[in-house]
């Protein structure tokens, strides 16, 4: 079977402190229910700069410039420890500051909704024009801007949403729709953000591996907002537009949802699109949910941390034909969590963890990395819920103890072996799966790993539409070469080359 | 815990009254057990929810525990829990759930 490959990922940080405190819905709640609360006036203590920011471990991992297995040198807690390498580029991509970000969902809002301030334009173009990755035609999208006075009053007085920087406002996003709640200003502000946080993260995939973006045929999007109007809530689609703004003008594309577990799910959806030969290149992408940044800010707080949810996620992958090197994904090896597996954790494991690896004859220990929920602990064990990547190596290893491939003593080495420290943002579905698969390319071309697996886990009962949990998984495995590639022996050769010789000397003869 | 959770519980305990309910928790972490637990008995400690101030007083499991391991089918209790009592810390959890059954739990 010729397995598709994994050609090369992207991976992007915004750092976005003002959305934290204008978007993010632990804030905004706030507002609303206690605008008075002693949290809402220290937060600006906790806010980290960009350069601490960058300097941060975990997200110097995200973006490629350190191994995850770096982390396991330090203590925790990480916001205090400086990262050795402060790039603000990376070997997979970027952590983009909040001004140029700004001016990059102006030059992603195709209806003119989004509205900078003059001297802030002006400004942010001038950023703009040193970043690699953008030319004169995307920067002349940030036009002229206006008075300040005028975007005050489309705040004050047309609902739209305030754009911030260091706490003043620079600009705003305005409704689209006067009375569509689909195209109101808080809407149309997460939307745009999705649509320039995930363009970003394709241009990096596309840039930082010599990609052609007209090869990409094909474009999934799988983050978790849903863009629409008032007759088509989640209508769509976030990939089309994104494809459009990175120039993959060969490309169509549609948005699959399936809260966290959606990028895992689009990575096999895109895998089987290329097996099947329907298209030669698909891409997966997704960009960055404002409404969780600073989602555990109160905890953090509490606990005298950062505010450590102060970077929106996003990140692409590119899925193509076999090339007889690149990582395979062994789409025969897919686990899925069924209607019928029931909820509890065991049985969740089992049907995305064994069943999988029954397909394949192998043991829990066959597999070198599990990739799963690589949430940082650096945010989640302050809020009290724990070390999540370490949880799931647990209940792996618990598994592989029950079906007697691990010794129960071996457990915790298990964990040590086969896991790996969490370092992504939790922005849902950006920590799924999908953060250590730049890093599985790189490890199996070094020699370092034969297989992973990508586990991806969804929270479905949040819709209210199922109390159902959701999952996917499926393994990727190193490059063996071209199955069926024909071979020439060296007799072959060495009879070909004297046929060519003797045609040669005919010749010669001839004249 | 979640505020529509919150309002659940309390129209459970107002239907079949308090003394015949009984919540069972799963929460991975002992804190976060302990605090669904104590908005239960004591009231929601974060003072957001429905049971802001509303001692309901009921009484309280975690799934690891004995207490209930030894109510459930053990056959069913091997297929779906077992796996997590090698993974949760289990002697924390008991500690933290004996400590709100005797501070609030009143059945």
């Amino acid at each position: 079977m010729k397995f598709p490959i994994v050609k090369g990922a992207g991976y992007v940080l915004v750092n976005t402190p003002d959305m934290l405190v204008h978007n993010g819905s632990t804030q905004t709640t706030e507002k609303l229910t206690n605008p008075d609360s002693e949290y809402l006036k220290g937060l600006a203590e906790h806010i980290r700069t960009f350069d601490d920011v960058v300097a941060y471990l975990p997200n110097q991992v995200y973006i490629g410039n350190l191994h995850p297995e770096k982390l396991k040198e330090y203590d925790m807690p990480w916001f205090d420890k400086e990262s050795p390498i402060k790039e603000r580029f990376g070997k997979y991509g970027e952590i983009m500051p909040q001004d140029e970000f700004i001016g990059l969902m102006k030059m992603a809002d195709a209806f003119d909704l989004v509205k900078l301030e003059k001297k802030f334009a002006a400004e942010v173009k001038q950023k703009l024009q040193r970043h690699p990755l953008f030319d004169e035609t995307d920067i002349e999208k940030i036009k002229e801007g206006l008075g300040i006075e005028e975007i005050t009053k489309q705040i004050d007085e047309h609902h739209a949403e305030g754009i911030y920087m260091d706490g003043k406002v620079v600009g705003c996003v305005k409704r689209a729709h006067d009375i569509d709640i689909n195209l109101n200003a808080h809407t149309m502000f997460e939307n745009i953000v999705v649509k320039a946080s995930g363009a970003l993260a394709l241009r990096n995939l596309i840039a930082k591996n010599g990609l052609d973006p007209a090869s990409i045929e094909y474009v999934i999007e799988c983050s978790e907002e849903a863009c629409g109007d008032i007759n088509q809530r989640g209508g769509g689609n976030f990939a089309k537009a994104i494809a459009e703004m990175a120039g993959a003008v060969n490309a169509t594309g549609s948005d699959t949802r399936g809260f966290c577990a959606a990028p895992t799910h689009a990575l096999i959806n895109a895998s089987a699109l290329v097996q099947a030969g329907v298209y030669e290149n698909v891409v997966i992408v997704a960009g960055g949910a404002t409404a969780k940044l600073g989602m555990n800010g109160k905890d953090h707080v509490k606990k005298g941390y950062p505010v450590l949810e102060d970077v929106l996620g996003g990140f692409a992958i590119m899925i193509s034909q076999n090339d007889g090197t690149s990582p395979v994904i062994r789409t025969d090896l897919v686990g899925r969590h069924t209607v019928g597996t029931g909820s509890s954790p065991q049985a969740v494991i089992t049907s995305l963890i064994t069943a999988p690896l029954d397909k394949g004859n192998l043991k829990i220990t066959d597999i070198d990395k599990y990739s799963v929920e690589m949430q940082n602990p650096d945010i989640t064990k302050p809020a009290g819920a724990g070390d999540v990547p370490t949880s799931n190596y647990k209940m792996i290893g618990a598994l592989g103890v029950k079906r007697k491939e691990i010794d129960r003593k071996d457990l915790m080495s298990f964990v040590e072996e086969h896991g790996l420290p969490g370092w992504a943002p939790t922005q849902g579905h950006i920590p799924s799966g999908v953060p250590y698969v730049g890093f599985a390319i790189d490890d199996m071309a070094d020699g370092k790993i034969d297989k992973a697996m990508i586990v991806g886990k969804g929270s479905l009962f949040l819709g209210r539409m199922t109390n159902l949990f959701d999952g996917v998984s499926v393994i990727m495995e190193k490059n063996t070469g071209m199955e069926e590639k024909e071979s020439v022996s060296k007799e072959e050769i060495k009879k070909l080359i004297a046929e060519a010789m003797r045609g040669f000397a005919e010749t010669l003869t001839d004249e | 815990m979640d505020l529509e959770n919150q309002n659940r519980v309390k129209d459970l305990a107002e239907k079949h009254g308090a003394e015949n309910v009984v919540v069972v928790f799963g929460a991975a972490e002992a804190e976060s057990a302990g605090l669904s637990a104590e908005t239960v008995t004591n009231g929601d400690p974060t003072f957001a929810g429905p049971l802001a101030g509303v001692q309901l007083g009921l009484a309280v499991y975690h799934a690891v525990e004995p207490e209930f391991k030894e109510a459930v089918d053990s056959d069913v209790y091997e297929e779906q829990v077992s796996m997590m009592e090698m993974v949760l810390d289990v002697d924390e959890i008991i500690e933290e759930m004996t400590s709100i059954r005797n501070d609030f739990s009143k059945y």
